[in-house]
């Protein structure tokens, strides 16, 4: 289990602060779209997240644009996860789509603090914090093979050629 | 039990009866993308297969960075429009035509009872209609592009019972802002909101479309408005499929039954940074802008359009203050051209530009400077939305913001209507 440092943020953080809609038509390669991940939120953070760091935040975390960079850059950022209160529902289908694990976990959020550092182990369905271990409701089967394939276009690639073996 | 609308379109589609939390494999009658059709594409060659399922039901419109601003914009829309030939997709609507979700509604293609999927978090504004509509993703664009199918969850609905009548100066954009105020912008997170009420069916499709826009700022999946004879008459001449309409039965399940007291509620102002914060526009009355927005998919239809200039006629722009018109689409404007309101927002000092997205998500054509402050019918007020992170953004309806034009700071329509 990779452990990674805890970026906290608050309640509604939007999917505009995450990637702003300046760049949406611009910036097409996830490298790119990574050095400007959480600019209009946390100026610092696309500087200096590092691979298998944690995104903890508040209810309706990415609310508002259906862009799906917002999952896109915080991927290509190397967060491992995203962990709230709650997931604003645009947002949740994408980063699955981009294969970027979320998980709703209301105790954990309440308990994180920034530049903690903690672990996920999804098979166990446990956050491991220094507050102790925090369980999660795991992801449904279905939605775990998209996340697993790495994201919807592996996951429907594979299923397109499955059916074309078939026929 | 009765069964709600979402139930009942949902389990048309999916040739079974459904339930509310159940999750459906359905197929939609039209995919919308915009702009980002480039970036679709993109992944939709990742698949391995050439064609399109079914590229009658794709819906493309140019509207977010229209015409090109920049080299980067052209390389996209042309990309765009090299695919649609191929692919034969012939609901094509190019940088002429306006905003995805005004085009697509009048041009017919959403009707009572569709099921409407589009790469925009506004497409449940469809609802209006009596359509079930949702925003989704681009990769999942590009699937349903591939398979002609997608996943989707039958959501709870909360039901808005509207009773009463707006006051003058009082419009469906503070009812809907005052309901965002009040319950807040995750209230309806994955769920349906089901306007109704005796007050619902008095809305115009152009008020309706304004508060199933906006059910996206609580968070909704979609909006909902029973059909009715308003629905049939804008209809009529306009749709471009037969349809079967469906409502909620008497004794459907709601998640939630919420009460909405029109007549109680003034002109209502979204403050920065999010939508939820909603003030009645006295609190904040005085407050200096730069800059005024008037149209994007929320509110730049001829009724907007004339909401403002009832308020700018004989009057003059405040020194000081840049106010950007922009139609909803080539018809709005149409429309508005041909009752000579456009006369009236050039005399004033307004600037008007073409149908489309325009500065609302921060791309071209009016972007905020560091420290300036917009006042905006748009529907969202997040930071760094139209410009600087810096900037400012407060939402309100058409009249406020032209009243607030004149005076060169918020203020209340109400005495100058």
């Amino acid at each position: 289990m990779r452990e990674g440092k805890v970026w906290k943020y608050g309640d509604n953080v939007n999917t505009d602060v995450i990637f702003p809609g300046k760049y949406t038509y611009a910036i097409m390669e996830p490298e790119e779209m990574a050095r400007h991940a959480l600019e209009d939120l946390d100026p610092e953070f696309a500087a200096r997240v590092k691979k298998g760091d944690y995104i903890v935040a508040g209810k309706n975390f990415g609310c508002g644009s259906s862009r799906e960079q917002a999952a896109t850059c915080l991927k290509a950022a190397g967060v491992r996860a995203v962990i709230a209160e709650s997931f604003a529902r645009i947002f949740f289908r994408n980063a699955i789509n981009q294969g970027l694990p979320v998980i709703q976990c209301p105790d954990a959020v309440f308990a994180a603090a920034a530049e903690d550092v903690i672990s996920v182990d999804f098979a166990d369905g446990k956050i491991h914090m220094p507050q102790g271990s925090f369980p999660f409701a795991p992801l449904p089967a279905s939605v775990l093979g998209i996340l697993d394939a790495g994201g919807l276009i592996a996951y429907t690639k594979q299923r397109l050629e499955t059916e074309r073996k078939k026929s | 039990m009765g069964k709600t609308f979402s139930e009942k379109i949902l389990g048309r589609k999916a040739g079974k009866a459904v339930q509310t939390g159940e999750v459906v494999t359905v197929s939609p009658d039209h995919v919308l993308s915009h702009d980002n059709t480039a970036a679709i594409v993109k992944e939709f060659q990742k698949l391995g297969i050439d064609r399109v399922k079914a590229p009658d039901k794709l819906v493309v419109i140019l509207d977010h960075v229209v015409p090109a601003a920049a080299e980067k914009y052209a390389l996209n829309h042309k990309n765009i429009r090299e695919f649609i030939a191929a692919q034969g997709v012939k609901n094509f609507f190019d940088v002429s035509h306006g905003i995805c979700h005004q085009v697509l509604t009048e041009a017919g293609l959403a009707v009572p009872g569709a099921l409407i999927l589009g790469a925009d978090s506004h497409t449940p504004s469809y609802g209006a209609l009596g359509a079930f509509s949702a925003g989704i993703g681009r990769s999942e664009v590009a699937s349903v592009w591939a398979t002609d199918e997608i996943w989707l969850r039958v959501p709870e609905t909360i039901r808005v019972e509207m009773n009463g009548r707006l006051r003058k100066g009082v419009y469906a954009k503070d009812a809907i802002l005052y309901l965002i105020g009040r319950e807040g912008a995750d209230r309806a997170n994955y769920m349906a909101v089901e306007y109704a009420g005796s007050a619902a069916a008095e809305f115009s499709i152009g008020s309706r479309l304004v508060f199933c826009n906006m059910a996206a700022e609580m968070g909704a999946k979609n909006g909902y408005f029973a059909p009715d004879e308003i629905t049939l008459e804008y209809l009529r001449d306009r749709a471009r499929e037969g349809f079967d309409a469906v409502e909620s039965d008497a004794d459907a399940v709601y998640a939630a039954e919420l009460k909405l007291d029109l007549g109680a509620i003034g002109p209502q102002v979204a403050c920065p940074h999010t939508v939820d914060n909603v003030v009645p526009v006295d609190r904040v009355q005085g407050t200096p802008f730069h800059q005024a927005l008037i149209g994007t998919c929320t509110n730049g239809r001829l009724e907007d359009l004339e909401a403002a200039a009832r308020i700018f006629k004989g009057r003059r722009v405040h020194q000081g203050i840049r106010v950007l018109i922009i139609p909803a689409s080539r018809m709005e404007y149409l429309a508005a051209l041909r009752s000579g309101i456009l006369e009236v927002f050039v005399e004033a000092g307004c600037l008007i530009l073409n149908p489309g997205c325009g500065p609302c998500l921060g791309a071209h054509q009016g972007i905020l400077a560091p420290g300036e402050v917009a006042l905006s019918t748009a529907n969202r007020n997040f930071r760094g939305r139209m410009g600087s992170r810096d900037s400012e953004i407060y939402l309100a309806s058409p009249a406020t913001v032209a009243a607030s034009a004149i005076m060169g700071k918020i203020t209340d329509p109400r005495e100058y209507l």
